[in-house]
């Protein structure tokens, strides 16, 4: 049998965290003792553009790549990155998504539309989306960086990594004048999700 | 099961770690995605100089000269870098080293942040160094770590090329202490390192020597490794590359090549024999392929694999295998290309340039992104410091045009314009000084825009010549472009602030219908850096709707109800569109 290995992409706008919600994540699955890799790219692509970091975990992994069709989660802090990038999901891969709309430029122009039946088409694909309105209770918290842990509270409620282990990275990984803030946020998000 | 003793590191960051477990003691680079976090983490580490040298030539010179004194050195770019430090790189190759030197060159399959994919393992071939490749970054670390003692024992640099996805890529690294080199101090040696033709005739023959041992060693060295697995099916692999590969494949038997060149003709051959399917998968261009096939065996690779763009698992897989990974994208969805930030400075200059019948050739920093819709100001990106000098002989060849043709109105390819140089205040210390003095030597009528937002933008904010501070953090001597500027002999030195476009358009206006060569400082700092101000807001009363606010391109601004609108999330306060604003509708 294949050993088990979890892929998570995660998509957005450059500026919203994704980076650091993959490397929260990947120092959790790191103390749990499973094996790591995740992957994104720096510089240009970062000015406003499009964002994907992946992340893998298991026993052993090779690739820092993750395979099309083989993601289990797509976590989607923009609507539109969450569509541009759903044919990373597996079969039974589980769509998280913040429906918040961040017009891209040729939008902003005029030159192009901000498609309005997203969440149709996402839903044509899966039936296994959950719409966490991240950004707007980050905002209520009074942080609106505080999106991204809001997901990561979310996405936990699927994985099997203790609290502790979030509560720990979430202390490694954000400036301490913000750890308070960002564990608020993610218990937030752990309450989000109804299993 | 947690482990103290492991951390989840970046490429980059594995490498930073490796030169200081290795002792290394100097640190020269010229920042550059995806090589730049290797310096910033380094320069972290107690006992380690660290410096942003002005351009990769001379930060490998730098680098060499650390060799030569006798402490172990570390020179870091990305791979057209490379092409700037080629020079003193190939006469490296014949002078050695005391101290070990690593010279990491991050390529860029992909392009994601560059404008080619040149596959800088041919440099190791060319320049005759060796060639360490990495495929994650505990090997990252490891390789730099090997790479100072080949480096030592064979006395020639050592070439580090690693890729964006393992420059970008965070794998588990387990942590080592640093070891403490003796100095090995320096000793005047002219036969070695001064390279006159009656010197260098013999280093020349050393050098070949050397790479014959070096190949011996490739041959026997465990970076160089067969993993045994089907006895007919091989798979030959090196960088990131044996990561896909091992994953589609993990039945095949392997040979991962960790070190490139020189190339391990024997443990290939040894390796093919008795291989039915022998597969070599690589990224970019077919280098280990030509030389496999050099030796008369038959391999199956860029016949089946792309020859550009970066791999991953299901190119090799749709590639090689008999069960394509197939899948459809959406692909009608609006594009996110990049853009530059809300109040960034440049977005001022455009507004002004893109409406001027002007020739603009630009250069590498984030002004390269005027190239995008609204502004589509810049004609041309060739390469670092290339915007004077294409400037320059886009003029001379204007002036070449026979009178009858240039004076043809319906033939507007042959109207000779007037051309308009855009380079940052990085890049211009980087390149952009020698061009800018030719211009004036050879009678330049160009007009230079030295964009200097005070840093090094695109990179993510480094030091340089202009900002009075090093990287390791110390207060040094501040350059001033504009004086840099008139120092190569430009007498024609404008200084503007680009967030006033009103005044701007007049001096504009006045500049373009003067003889040059002429300088235009446009200084603001980049936007990031600034702290923001009082977010702006659209009185939709007075607001008419014109759209000419939107032309700045700012991706804080948008146009709903026939109005514009300012996304309060976004805004920085800059102000530029209230100041284009007839109907001062912004507030």
């Amino acid at each position: 049998m294949k050993p088990k290995i979890t892929n998570i992409v995660c998509c957005g706008v450059g500026g919203q965290g994704v980076l650091l919600f993959t490397d929260i994540l990947a120092q959790v699955a790191m103390s749990a003792g499973l094996d790591v890799k995740k992957s994104e790219v720096h510089g240009m692509a970062q000015r406003g553009g499009s964002v994907i970091s992946q992340l893998r975990f298991g026993e052993k992994i090779y690739s820092p790549l993750i395979e099309e069709t083989t993601a289990d989660f797509i976590v989607g802090f923009e609507k539109l990155e969450t569509l541009r990038y759903l044919h990373f999901l597996s079969q039974k891969g589980k769509v998280l998504l913040d429906s918040l709309e961040i017009a891209p430029m040729p939008v902003l122009t005029g030159a192009l539309t901000y498609p309005s039946d997203i969440m149709e088409r996402i839903q044509a694909q899966t039936n296994n989306v959950y719409v966490v309105d991240a950004f707007k209770l980050a905002l209520e918290l009074g942080e609106a960086r505080a999106q991204n842990v809001i997901m990561l509270g979310a996405l936990s409620r699927f994985l099997r990594f203790p609290y502790e282990n979030y509560e720990q990275a979430i202390k490694e990984n954000i400036k301490p004048k913000f750890v308070d803030l960002n564990l608020k946020a993610f218990k937030l998000g752990k309450k989000l999700i109804k299993k | 099961m947690e482990n103290t003793n492991r951390s989840l590191f970046s490429g980059d960051e594995a490498i930073a770690r490796g030169a200081w477990e290795a002792g290394c003691k100097v640190a020269s680079a010229y920042p550059g995605t995806p090589s730049t976090q290797i310096l910033e983490n380094l320069v972290n580490y107690e006992g380690v100089y660290c410096e942003w040298s002005t351009n990769e030539k001379v930060a490998l010179e730098v680098a060499l000269g650390a060799a030569l004194a006798g402490v172990r050195s570390i020179c870091t770019m990305k791979h057209v870098g490379l092409n700037v430090a080629a020079d003193p790189l190939f006469s490296s190759a014949y002078i050695g080293v005391r101290g070990g030197l690593v010279i990491v060159t991050a390529d860029d399959p992909g392009l994601h942040s560059s404008q080619n994919e040149q596959d800088n393992r041919y440099y190791g071939m060319a320049a005759k160094l060796p060639v360490l490749t990495p495929a994650d970054s505990q090997e990252a670390k490891d390789f730099t770590k090997l790479g100072f003692e080949l480096s030592e024992k064979y006395d020639v640099p050592v070439i580090l090329r690693i890729t964006t996805r393992i420059a970008h890529s965070k794998t588990i690294v387990e942590l080592g202490e640093r070891i403490e080199v003796e100095d090995k101090g320096y000793t005047k040696d002219i036969t070695k390192a001064n390279l006159l033709p009656q010197f260098a005739r013999g280093r020349h023959v050393l050098l070949e020597q050397r790479m014959k041992q070096l190949e011996e060693y490739a041959n026997t060295t465990p970076v160089n490794k067969i993993i045994e697995g089907k006895k007919n099916f091989g798979v030959i692999a090196d960088g990131v590359a044996y990561e896909y590969a091992r994953e589609i494949f993990p039945k095949a038997s392997f040979l991962k090549l960790g070190m490139v060149w020189p190339f391990a003709k024997d443990l290939v051959r040894k390796f093919a024999q008795g291989k039915k399917h022998l597969y070599v998968i690589e990224e970019v261009d077919p280098f280990l392929e030509t030389l496999i096939k050099s030796l008369g065996i038959k391999v199956t690779g860029k016949d089946k694999l792309p020859l550009v763009e970066e791999l991953n698992l299901r190119i090799v897989r749709n590639a090689l295998t008999e069960k394509p990974t197939t899948f459809s994208t959406a692909a009608d969805l609006p594009p996110r290309p990049p853009a530059l930030c809300p109040g960034c400075p440049h977005a001022g200059l455009f507004y002004l340039l893109q409406k001027k019948d002007v020739i603009i050739t630009g250069d590498i920093g984030c002004y390269t992104l005027g190239s995008y819709p609204p502004h589509n100001a810049i004609d041309t990106c060739v390469c670092m410091g290339g915007s004077i000098t294409l400037a320059h002989g886009i003029e001379k060849a204007f002036k070449m045009f026979k009178p009858e043709t240039a004076g043809n109105p319906d033939d507007k390819s042959k109207k000779p314009k007037r051309v308009v140089s855009i380079i940052g205040d990085s890049t211009f210390f980087h390149m952009g000084m020698p061009g800018l003095v030719n211009a004036v030597y050879n009678k330049g009528n160009q007009i230079t825009i030295i964009v200097d937002n005070r840093t090094t933008g695109m990179t993510g904010h480094q030091d340089h010549p202009g900002t009075g501070k090093t990287l390791m953090g110390e207060q040094t001597k501040m350059l001033k472009t504009e004086d840099v500027a008139k120092a190569c002999g430009v007498d024609k030195v404008y200084m503007l602030d680009p967030y006033k476009i009103k005044e701007n358009r007049a001096l504009f206006r006045q500049i373009l219908s003067e003889s040059g060569p002429a300088v235009i400082v446009s200084k603001q700092a980049c936007a990031l850096l600034v702290p923001r101000k009082a977010v702006k807001k659209v009185n939709v009363e007075k607001c008419i709707g014109c759209k000419v606010c939107l032309s700045l391109g700012c991706p804080a601004m948008s146009f709903q109800n026939e109005k514009s609108h300012i996304n309060p999330a976004f805004c920085v306060g800059c102000g530029m569109c209230a100041e284009l604003c007839a109907k001062q509708a912004i507030e």
